[in-house]
This record gives structure tokens, sequence and C-alpha cells, in this order.
């Protein structure tokens, strides 16, 4: 059970960091999400049926990713239509895109074929025994992509497109040419989202067109939770809290799964779930910045209409 | 260094919401003029420096800086060469970064590649940097810039502008939203780092005073002209009762022809 829900949280992990970088650094609510989780996945699918080298799979998944992500970047450029419309149009047509890749149909069963997730496992069976064995594995995946991303988001680039996120006039100010750190930045996010989709397939032992409904929605519950665990600045607990925060969302997904029918939940409910804890982290953050924000009202305040000597009534 | 001819714009041209906010003017400001620009609202100074810096494209006419046609160049493009600052001290940083972070984003200028530059010699760089605006700043690199207050916000905005040594640097108010204190702290900084760096500048400023105590060449805009163009020892021996004079008798004339027009 436990390595269950970790498992699953280090997996949708890795997509949930891809929401946290449009989401939360970008600040470009990206939908695309649903319809490239099932494109890695496809991606990742037809190439182990068809016997392409496995890494060269993993890259091209993360290309194709990269890819529709850009698409959606530059609708949203060019046309100047809401990111949230051009996010729709891209995922619309990526369900007809993943059909085509995975040959005219909409599932692809990987059952008995030689994943990474396999291969790994098989390797280090003597050593560390079978559900074990694929937590490692995501254990090592979930972490690297973490420090690799920490990397970029300190470098130069990184550094320019948190501020985009934060203040667009900054970075336009500074002769960066922000269409252009759009693409760079949706890309990526959906580039990892991809990815996560291409483990997600190797895990499940299957490739489906219909494995990314919702995602985006799971996606930023994960990034919300773990908002409320970690506060802080530091690239590195940012991206750990969004780590932390999918762990605990799949963990509530799995209390919800095997103990929800004392209450009458089934399956079908944990989308409702998601959603009343989405809302709930929101009006929660409200409520705490009201109350930050009358606390320093009160402050203030008192500063002004303290006596000028000091002293305490 | 930087020469604007015929340049116009109209807003919503041929609908009823048509706005001519700047009517064809022509400009020319040489390497280390430091210009002030003063006027009253709707006068056409802030879509003056719209036009240069590139925020929308002019009606008509043409702008060149170094020589080089810019008319169609975006924004971003033309940031090269121009710093600009806001009234809105929010404008000029971004304030979920760290101070320091907000500095390696502004030190130079165009699109950043995958190096991380922010090393230990960089930081103290921006260290002794930050200890010249006397404001503490210095033990402060990592605290985010939301924190700052917004004198200290709009210092550093400045700050980090002349870091990357700009050609033209366009003040639109900068000083309007700060504290008399901190106005004054603000104003005093461009002023140095003008003389000290020799920067082109303009200046706009609701303050006459301020518009006659600072720069080499006042100009004065009303109803999107540029009505009044001084400068040297013209400029030196300035009022403000004098220059609300001379607006008078301007605008004195200007409204006979329109009345002549009319009738």
């Amino acid at each position: 059970m436990i390595e269950g829900i970790l498992v699953e949280g280090l997996l949708y992990g890795i997509m949930a960091l891809g929401v946290f970088i449009t989401f939360r650094i970008l600040d470009f609510p990206d939908l695309s999400v649903d319809g490239t989780f099932p494109l890695g996945a496809a991606i990742m699918g037809i190439s182990v049926v068809n016997g392409v080298p496995l890494m060269l799979a993993l890259f091209i998944a993360f290309s194709g990713g990269l890819a529709a992500g850009a698409v959606t970047a530059t609708i949203h450029n060019k046309l100047k239509v809401p990111n949230l419309l051009a996010g729709i149009l891209t995922m619309t047509m990526l369900w007809s895109i993943n059909i085509r890749i995975l040959g005219n149909r909409a599932n692809l069963p990987l059952l008995r074929q030689r994943t990474i997730l396999s291969a790994f496992t098989e390797m280090i069976s003597g050593v560390v025994p079978y559900p074990w064995s694929v937590l490692l594995f995501f254990l090592v995946v979930g972490l690297t992509i973490k420090f690799l991303l920490d990397l970029f988001f300190r470098t130069d680039m990184g550094l320019t497109l948190g501020a985009m996120g934060d203040n667009e006039q900054m970075i336009v100010s500074q002769g960066v040419n922000p269409e252009i750190m759009k693409v760079i930045g949706v890309g990526l996010s959906n580039g990892l989202v991809a990815l996560a989709g291409a483990f997600a397939a190797q895990y499940q032992g299957f490739a489906d067109v219909n494995m990314g409904q919702g995602i985006v929605v799971a996606g930023l519950a994960s990034v919300m939770i773990g908002e409320f665990l970690i506060r802080s600045n530091r690239i590195g607990l940012l991206t750990l809290r969004v780590l932390l925060g999918s762990i605990v969302y799949r963990g509530i997904m799995y209390l919800g799964r095997y103990y929800g029918y004392h209450i009458n939940l089934t399956p079908n409910d944990l989308r409702l779930l998601t959603g009343l804890l989405i809302i709930a982290s929101l009006a929660f953050s409200r409520y705490q910045n009201s109350r930050n924000e009358s606390a320093r009202l009160r402050r203030s305040i008192r500063a002004a209409a303290g006596p000028p000597g000091g002293g305490r009534p | 260094m930087i020469r604007l001819e015929g340049v116009s714009k109209t807003f919503h041209p041929g609908t009823v919401n048509e706005v001519v906010a700047l009517r064809p003017i022509d400009l020319t400001v040489r390497e280390g003029d430091f210009i002030t620009i003063i006027g009253s609202n709707g006068a056409g100074k802030s879509t003056l420096f719209n036009l240069v810096a590139g925020t929308f494209p002019a009606s008509s006419g043409s702008i060149r800086i170094n020589d080089v046609d810019v008319t169609r160049a975006p924004e971003h493009i033309r940031a090269k060469y121009i710093g600009r600052i806001f009234q809105d001290p929010l404008l000029g940083t971004a304030g979920s970064m760290a101070l320091e972070d907000n500095m390696l984003v502004c030190y130079r200028k165009g699109i950043k590649g995958l190096r991380i530059s922010l090393n230990r010699k960089l930081r103290a760089f921006f260290r002794t940097q930050l200890e010249d605006l006397q404001m503490g700043l210095e033990h402060r690199m990592k605290d985010n810039v939301r924190l700052l207050s917004g004198g200290q916000r709009q210092a550093l905005t400045l700050l980090m502008m002349v870091l990357s040594r700009p050609e033209l640097i366009m003040l639109d108010e900068h000083t309007a939203a700060l504290d008399p204190k901190n106005a004054a702290l603000v104003l005093d900084l461009t002023r140095r780092y003008i003389e000290e760096y020799r920067l082109t500048s303009m200046m706009i400023t609701h303050n006459m005073q301020q518009a006659i105590a600072y720069g080499n060449r006042l100009l004065m805009m009303d109803k999107g002209e540029i009505i009044l163009d001084v400068e040297g020892d013209e400029k030196r021996s300035l009022t403000v009762d004098g220059l609300v004079e001379r607006f008078h008798a301007i605008r004195h004339r200007d409204l006979e022809s329109d009345e002549a027009r009319l009738t």
C-alpha cells in the first residue's frame, strides 16, 4: 500500500512539476497537459511494441510533449487567444493525434514487453525485491528530474522565465522577447508531462488515449497541497514540495479508493473529491491571506496610534 | 542619437472614439542630453515615451535610434538601447523573486542562455552596487523584492537599469508614487547616476520646479504638441513664474487660432 502511494506520487509528481511550471512560475494556466500526458504514453507504447531503443523512445516522447507545448504557446502568441483556449485547442487536437500514434486504436497493451522499468527491476531483482525496486526506480527518476529542473531555474534563462511569470513588462524592458520565453516554458512543462505519461504507460502496462483525462486538475491539486506543506522562495524547496504534494494527493485518493465504500464512495467519485480538494485549498489560502492582511492593518494602525514614548497600554 | 520625424499617434482612428494623442512632432535627442518634460494630463508625454519605447506603433512618421530605423521594431528589440522606469514601483521588479535574482535578470540586456552566471564574484559585485544605495539592501539579497518598500524598490529599479548601461533612459514620473523623503532620495540618485555614467535621459515630471532644476533641456507639451523646447542658458534662466507666463502666452495664441477657425 505505502509503496503504491509513493510510486504513484513520484510518477504523477513528474507531471505535477510540469503543471507547476506553467501555473505557478509562468502564470500561464495550460490545459494541453490533458493531451500531452497520453501523447507521451502513446509514443512510448508504440515505440516499445516496435522495438525502438527505449532511451530513444523516452527522448521522442519528451520531444513530442515539447512540440505540443510549443504549439499551445504559439497559438497564444500569434493569434492573441487567451492561454486557456490555446491549451484546450491543443488538447482536443492531440486526442485525434494520439489515436493515430497508437495505430488507429484507443488502447495499446504493453504486457510482457521489455520497458525501461521492467529492465531496471529485473536488473536489481537480486538486491531489491519487486515492489520496492519499482519505488527505487521512480525515486531515482523523480529526484533526477527535480534536480535538473532546480539547475535549470538557476540559470540565466530559468531566472528570466521566473521573472516573466511575475512581471512580463520587466523582461520586455530587458530586451527579451516574451513570446520565445513562453514557447520555451510551456514546451518544457509539456515535455515533462509527456515524460510522466511515458513512464505511466510502462508502470500500468498499457497506453490509453483517455489516460490524460482530468490529469491537469490532479496536478494542480498536488501543487496546491504542496504549498501548504512548505513555505519558501527557494527553487529547490518549491520543486520538492510539488513532489511531496503529489504523494499526499495520491495518499488521499488511495484512501478514497479503498476505504471510501464505508461512506458509499465509489472510484467514480474521486474526481469530485479532487475538485472539492482544490476548492477547499483555494478557500483556505484566501482565508489565510485575508487574515494576514487584517493583522498587518491592525499592526500598522496600532503603530500609528501608539504613544510616541512607546509605552504599552 | 534619437530622431523623431513627423511622429504622431491616433487611437481608434476612424471610429467615434478617435483620440489624437500626439500630433506629428519632430524631435532630436542628442547624446548626453538630459531632457525634462512637463505638461498637463493628456498632453501626450507618456504617449511620446510609449512611441519611442515601442509599446505601441506610431500612426505616422519615423523613429531612428543611432541612425537605425526602429519605427517598426517591437518593444523588446528597442529595449536593448533603452532603460525605462515607470511611475508604479511594482513594474520594474519581480516581487516574488529574490533581490539578487532580479539583479541578474537585469544586469545584461537580451535573451539569456543556459549559463549559471550568479556566482560569488557577481554577488560581490551586486553587493557593492547595493551598498552604494545606502539603504541596507546589501543584507537582504536573498529576500523577495515584495518585502521592500516602494522607495527601495524604485531605487533598486534605477540601479538595475543603470547596470545594463542603456543608451537612453526614460523616466516616467518615477518618483510621483513615493513619499516626499523617498522621492527626494530617488531623484538624487537619478541625478548622480546620470552624471556619473553620462546617460542620455528624458524625464517626465509634474513638478515645474524639478523640471527647471534638473537637466539641460526642457520640453513643454500640451494637447499632443511640443509647445516649448528650451536649453542651455535660456533653460538655466527659467523660473516657475516665467514658465507659467510663457505657457499662457503660447496657449493664448493657440486658442485664438482655434476660435478663428471656428468662426
